[in-house]
């Protein structure tokens, strides 16, 4: 099924809050409001760039209250396919784009007595919005934020400021301050929520140490985007709508599955949410699995691949697509 | 859209009926002459006018009485409506969903004006005419999800997502075929799913867990249900059974037509926004045998339908005992003649 639900927006500002780091503003075209949002939830910003289509995620960083816009922060990524670099150098004030419903595979645990936020770098995005919907629920929460240097880290100062330096916590890899990530979850109250969002390695060491705590894994929440990493250029054969199709270096399935006319399901495509499980009928060389999704059985069987990161090391893989 | 709203009873001396273009308007749930369980899931967006799915939550003829019953069984039963403490932002979602649908839907009969937090909500039909603040249980006369799903038709049930699963978190539970909320609340999607004969060997749960988990803001979904009840009551619960059960043993050859009566449930499902919990609306709509072969084609498909229902979907839902006399009544009305695709009257 296939509602098309993107709303298309104009650029109504963009503002550079930290070495590498753009804020930009999106409002409706036709001066309708947004809808309302959860914090943790992302957007996927269509970008038209010359001839190609790129679908990227972002976090929501606006207040979710605040329907008279959206606001989003990219990092420049200097090993970027493209996205964060047209983002950054070619998308101006009063441009226009389309983006996807809010859509959230990073909420907050409504139960929580209490809920903690560990951010590393651009990772800090979810949370602005989040903290804003906690602060106006009244609930129980504090912000360990860590960055690269003063100039790098985005948003450090104003958060400081509006939640206090009881709630929000800034540690800075320059001055050799890092978050005490063991002494901070050894003493919490029951019913104590986790969040993680940043690089995979903060985010695997959080967990570990969290686990070895012994915190229930449920109360353990973590999001990453991955980026779909580039290789050798392959086919794909779309058995059900009988197309072959190529995939470049640079491109994800799920792209060049898009660029073919082809409609995949999607919701992260960041190799997160599952959406996007293809089956595969076929493949003369390995697959090469990116997602945090499939179970490590799913990812030997070799009948299933997550289009939207993962790839093959080989000349052809046959998809039920 | 001016509704004549009836003056009925779902209950004693059970005077409800449908008019003749309330008959035309049910959404009768078989789109072929037979029936088994699917994950029959589908985009709500809304259809003709003169259908039950002419507006996303829709309002008929049935309007003030169905919302008189649900008062009476309040007043009997207060669990009927429950919700967890963690559920309040999804209470003001469903308020605000819930008030915008029927205000764009009938704007004759309900209007909703805001000014940032401060709103005033105009039910003509059952006189209200409310300011309170969005955000602030204190300013109405009730907890918000049970303010506005006693001025909404259909049963109501909040599910909060967390843990790759669903849970029934809070819900009003009035009009429900046979299950029973302060049974269930608090369980997750399998649990409440457990009695369910066939469907969970054919995994029908899993890819409907599955497919929900990923359900999006703005792209709400539907679904049709459907069971039997004797006589017109809305109020068929398991903490009622003594009311109703015995009821199915009174039914004749000389009485099917007015006393057994079609039951569908239209059900469906919202993403909600600040607290990305999941509304769950069941509509309840009862057709009786006599006004449901006034359709042609629905009296021969309802027919084969219920002549060749398995026997486990038969005493599951209940319809064991009065289905032969049923089917046999029904067989009068048809002729053997084919069938159009598709649930509506030709």
């Amino acid at each position: 099924m296939s509602i098309n639900t993107e709303m298309s927006v104009r650029v109504a500002s963009v503002t550079q809050v930290a070495e590498k780091v753009k804020r930009f503003r999106f409002e409706r075209v036709d001066g309708l409001p947004v809808p309302i949002f959860s914090g943790g939830a992302h957007i996927v910003v269509s970008m038209r760039d010359g001839g190609m289509l790129r679908r990227n995620p972002y976090s929501l960083m606006s207040s979710p209250a605040d329907s008279s816009g959206y606001e989003i922060s990219v990092l420049a990524v200097e090993q970027s396919r493209g996205g964060s670099v047209f983002m950054h150098t070619k998308l101006n004030v009063g441009d226009t784009l389309a983006i996807s419903q809010p859509i959230n595979l990073f909420p907050f645990d409504h139960r929580g007595r209490k809920h903690i936020m560990m951010a590393g770098g651009i990772g800090i995005t979810p949370f602005i919005a989040m903290m804003d919907q906690m602060a106006r629920e009244d609930r129980r929460f504090e912000l360990h934020y860590a960055v690269r240097t003063r100039g790098h880290g985005a948003y450090w100062r104003e958060l400081e400021q509006r939640y206090g330096a009881r709630r929000a916590h800034i540690y800075c890899d320059e001055e050799k301050l890092f978050i005490p990530t063991e002494a901070i979850l050894s003493n919490q109250p029951l019913g104590t929520h986790l969040y993680v969002c940043g690089p995979a390695g903060m985010i695997s060491g959080v967990l570990g140490t969290a686990s070895n705590l012994g915190w229930p894994r449920q109360n353990l929440h973590s999001e990453e985007f991955l980026a779909p990493p580039p290789g050798k250029e392959f086919t794909a054969v779309l058995t059900r709508s009988g197309k072959t199709i190529s995939v470049h270096s640079h491109q994800s399935i799920l792209e060049a599955v898009e660029a073919a006319g082809v409609d995949a399901p999607y919701l992260c495509r960041g190799g997160a949410c599952g959406q996007c499980e293809t089956a595969v009928s076929g493949c003369d060389g390995a697959l090469e699995h990116h997602d945090i999704f499939l179970e490590p059985q799913d990812k030997a069987s070799g009948k299933k691949i997550m289009i939207c990161v993962s790839r093959i090391d080989g000349s052809e893989i046959r998809l039920d697509l | 859209m001016n509704i004549a709203f009836k003056n009925e009873t779902f209950r004693d001396d059970f005077t409800f009926c449908n008019s003749p273009a309330g008959i035309r308007r049910f959404p009768f749930p078989f789109h072929e002459d037979s029936y088994m369980y699917a994950v029959n899931m589908e985009p709500h967006v809304a259809l003709a006018a003169d259908t039950a799915y002419g507006s996303l939550i829709d309002v008929d003829e049935h309007y003030v009485a169905e919302m008189h019953d649900r008062a009476l069984v309040l007043k009997e039963d207060p669990l009927r409506f429950q919700a967890l403490p963690h559920m309040m932002s999804a209470q003001w979602d469903t308020l605000e969903l819930l008030m915008e649908q029927q205000a764009a839907g009938f704007p004759e009969l309900f209007t909703l004006t805001r000014d940032g937090e401060k709103w005033r909500w105009v039910n003509k039909p059952l006189k209200i005419d409310q300011h309170f603040t969005f955000g602030d249980a204190a300013t109405l006369p009730c907890e918000p999800f049970e303010y506005i799903t006693r001025q909404a038709q259909g049963d109501f049930c909040i599910v909060d997502q967390r843990d790759n699963n669903l849970w029934m978190d809070a819900g009003m539970v009035t009009t429900q075929a046979d299950w029973s909320l302060d049974f269930d609340i608090g369980m997750n999607f399998m649990e409440w799913h457990g009695p369910v004969p066939l469907a969970h060997q054919i995994g029908v749960f899993d890819r409907a867990l599955k497919f929900l988990l990923n359900l999006q803001q703005g792209r709400p979904v539907r679904r049709l249900n459907w069971t039997m009840t004797i006589n017109p009551r809305l109020d068929t619960s398991p903490e009622n059974y003594h009311k109703w059960g015995p009821d199915r043993a009174s039914v004749t050859a000389d009485n099917v037509g007015s006393k057994v009566h079609l039951r569908c449930e239209l059900q469906s499902l919202w993403r909600l926004p600040r607290s990305n919990a999941i509304l769950f609306v069941i509509r309840c709509y009862l057709i009786k045998m006599d006004e449901l072969v006034t359709i042609s084609k629905w009296a021969r498909r309802f027919h084969r339908v219920l002549r060749d229902l398995p026997a486990e979907l038969a005493d599951y839902k209940g319809l064991t005992r009065y289905r032969p006399t049923t089917v046999a009544w029904l067989s009068k009305y048809d002729d053997g003649a084919p069938t159009s695709p598709g649930f509506f009257p030709d």
